[in-house]
């Protein structure tokens, strides 16, 4: 009897690894939509004519990758989503644990007020702000990729402070206080011995920030200048957007050579993107 | 140590709240003030009142795409959630591909609302045409659930791996346990495992409840609101009063809309996380 349940266990098994196969198909399908339609001339790349594959009449080789890049300047978008994801990430991680220890050490007023706030600003949706936050954003020149550092700081706190301080609660304080004993200053012992024990944490941290603020489209388009700074979600939306007739073809090897960057990136660091969405949620 | 560590807080909290109070606390409560204003620029501001708010239901935009949002989100939460939590079933049998599985579903939450957006549109207009239907931006219902399978697309992955992390938590012997008792698949499912991941559920409807109420760049880059203000969700539908009318009241209005928004959004936040956590088993 065990036997036949085995057997019968497999034989589901295999019709349920097939559907997931099937399943994987139809996601990866729209990105191979898009990308053999890149590979194709304007003329064919109309609503009726989409599923069609490129063929020796249709093949445009790489002709709408130079143009599209070419013409949405996709050098310095890329460059600008650069700057601003890594000056944010980093400002956010530093800032944020050296605010998540004295909040998990220190217990008073400040501490509280900070926790409070942090909780706060991640239920605040960001229409509630958007218009003041812009204007006041050009009053003190936080309008360029170099200094919006500050605001991604300000709306990423919630939480970063969050995830660090869950972390923290569990770190045992004795170590802390034996440096402490040995003379050192509380900068020292953060520098020292905390920071290093955070890595797993600054690890999963980084990565949701990262992906939230290279992919953010609202505030840099509010708070940049669109003619001079354009982010790459700000590039595509504006290519889109922004005249009458759509190029389709350039449009689509945007797209491409946007993803193409992310899905790799993916591949390789997998398993820490898994890890700090799984300790993103649990501590969040 | 306390003592210490107190007497740095200028290093260690003031940069954070600095930034908070710039990027964060000052523009939302000016914005609360603003609310009350007649305003184009912040240089001509005049006190109005309740006016805006009495204002927002001059056309029903504003009830509409609240319908809308209402309608999308249980749609979607409930869409994301099922389907997630089966294949986070599925992918805790031990299959062969599993690890190939779960990195070709998490995949597209890497790719930003915008993207994604034009993917899709892309996409279903030409199904659409296949089909002989009108395209996204003359049909609202087929805007809905466009808007509804790209969110899918999204988020199942998102929400599966965090229901993946859940299920692995369960001990074994207490699965045991159940089927050594006689416990039928079934069963053992949801006395024991729905139970057990209590939490992760908790989170994972958060998450996609918040996410699916205050939607924005995919509605901007799937439908734009279109045919007329049809398919525009509440985000959008703020973003649009705000910056595509003309008219001198259109502002002060966008931010009355904004501070309703805010509330309803914290309501259902709290008003979520108290129901589900007293549902959480502790371990």
């Amino acid at each position: 009897m065990k036997q036949t349940m085995k057997r019968k266990k497999r034989r589901t098994d295999v019709i349920w690894t097939a559907a997931l196969s099937l399943l994987c198909l139809v996601y990866i399908y729209p990105i191979a939509l898009i990308l053999f339609n890149s590979l194709k001339t304007e003329r064919a790349i109309t609503t009726t004519r989409i599923f069609e594959l490129p063929d020796a009449e249709t093949f445009a080789s790489l002709e709408n990758f130079v143009y599209g890049i070419s013409e949405m300047d996709f050098l310095a978008s890329f460059w600008y989503s650069l700057v601003i994801t890594v000056t944010s990430v980093l400002l956010i991680l530093l800032c944020c644990s050296m605010c998540a220890w004295y909040i998990s050490r220190v217990d008073g007023k400040l501490s509280r007020t900070m926790y409070y706030l942090c909780a706060f600003s991640m239920v605040v949706p960001f229409q509630m702000v958007m218009f003041t936050l812009a204007n006041t954003a050009d009053t003190l020149k936080l309008n360029n990729p170099f200094n919006i550092c500050v605001i991604y700081l300000g709306f990423g706190a919630g939480l970063a402070v969050f995830m660090f301080a869950g972390f923290m609660r569990s770190m045992p304080m004795e170590i802390e206080e034996a440096a402490m004993i040995d003379g050192c200053s509380p900068l020292q012992i953060f520098f020292r011995v905390v920071m290093p024990i955070l890595k797993p944490t600054m690890i999963s941290t980084g990565i949701l920030e990262t992906m939230w603020v290279w992919n953010d489209y609202l505030l840099p388009s509010l708070v940049l200048d669109i003619r001079r700074y354009r982010t790459i979600p700000m590039a595509i939306q504006y290519f889109r957007g922004g005249y009458g007739s759509v190029q389709m073809g350039p449009m689509m090897a945007c797209i491409i050579i946007t993803v193409v960057p992310i899905i790799v990136l993916y591949l390789v660091c997998q398993k820490y993107i898994i890890e700090g969405v799984v300790a993103g949620a649990v501590k969040g | 140590m306390e003592k210490a560590i107190r007497k740095f807080w200028p290093i260690f909290v003031l940069p954070t709240l600095g930034a908070f109070a710039i990027g964060f606390l000052w523009p939302f409560v000016w914005g609360v003030y603003l609310s009350f204003c007649r305003f184009t620029t912040v240089q001509n501001v005049s006190f109005v009142g309740l006016q805006n708010y009495a204002n927002i239901w001059i056309d029903n935009t504003f009830t509409h795409a609240f319908f809308f949002t209402a309608a999308f989100t249980v749609v979607s939460v409930a869409l994301i959630n099922v389907f997630a939590f089966a294949l986070a079933l599925l992918l805790t049998r031990k299959l062969r591909g599993t690890n190939l599985f779960r990195t070709v579903f998490f995949m597209p939450n890497l790719i930003g609302g915008i993207v994604l957006g034009y993917i899709w549109k892309t996409l279903l207009d030409g199904v659409l045409a296949l089909l002989d239907r009108p395209l996204l931006a003359l049909d609202a219902t087929a805007g809905f659930w466009g808007l509804i399978i790209l969110m899918c697309w999204q988020q199942i992955g998102y929400m599966m791996v965090i229901y993946i992390a859940g299920l692995q938590n369960v001990p074994i012997d207490l699965i045991e346990a159940a089927r050594v008792d006689g416990a039928t698949d079934f069963q053992t499912l949801v006395r024991i495992k729905i139970p057990m991941v209590m939490s992760n559920i908790t989170i994972c409807l958060f998450l996609t409840l918040t996410n699916s109420f205050k939607l924005f760049d995919q509605n901007l880059s799937l439908t734009n609101g279109l045919p007329g203000k049809d398919s525009q969700m509440l985000a959008l539908n703020i973003y649009d009063t705000f910056y595509a009318r003309s008219g001198p009241q259109w502002k002060g209005i966008g931010q009355a809309k904004a501070v309703i928004f805010f509330i309803v959004v914290a309501a259902i936040a709290l008003i979520q996380l108290r129901a589900t956590r007293s549902k959480e088993v502790q371990q």
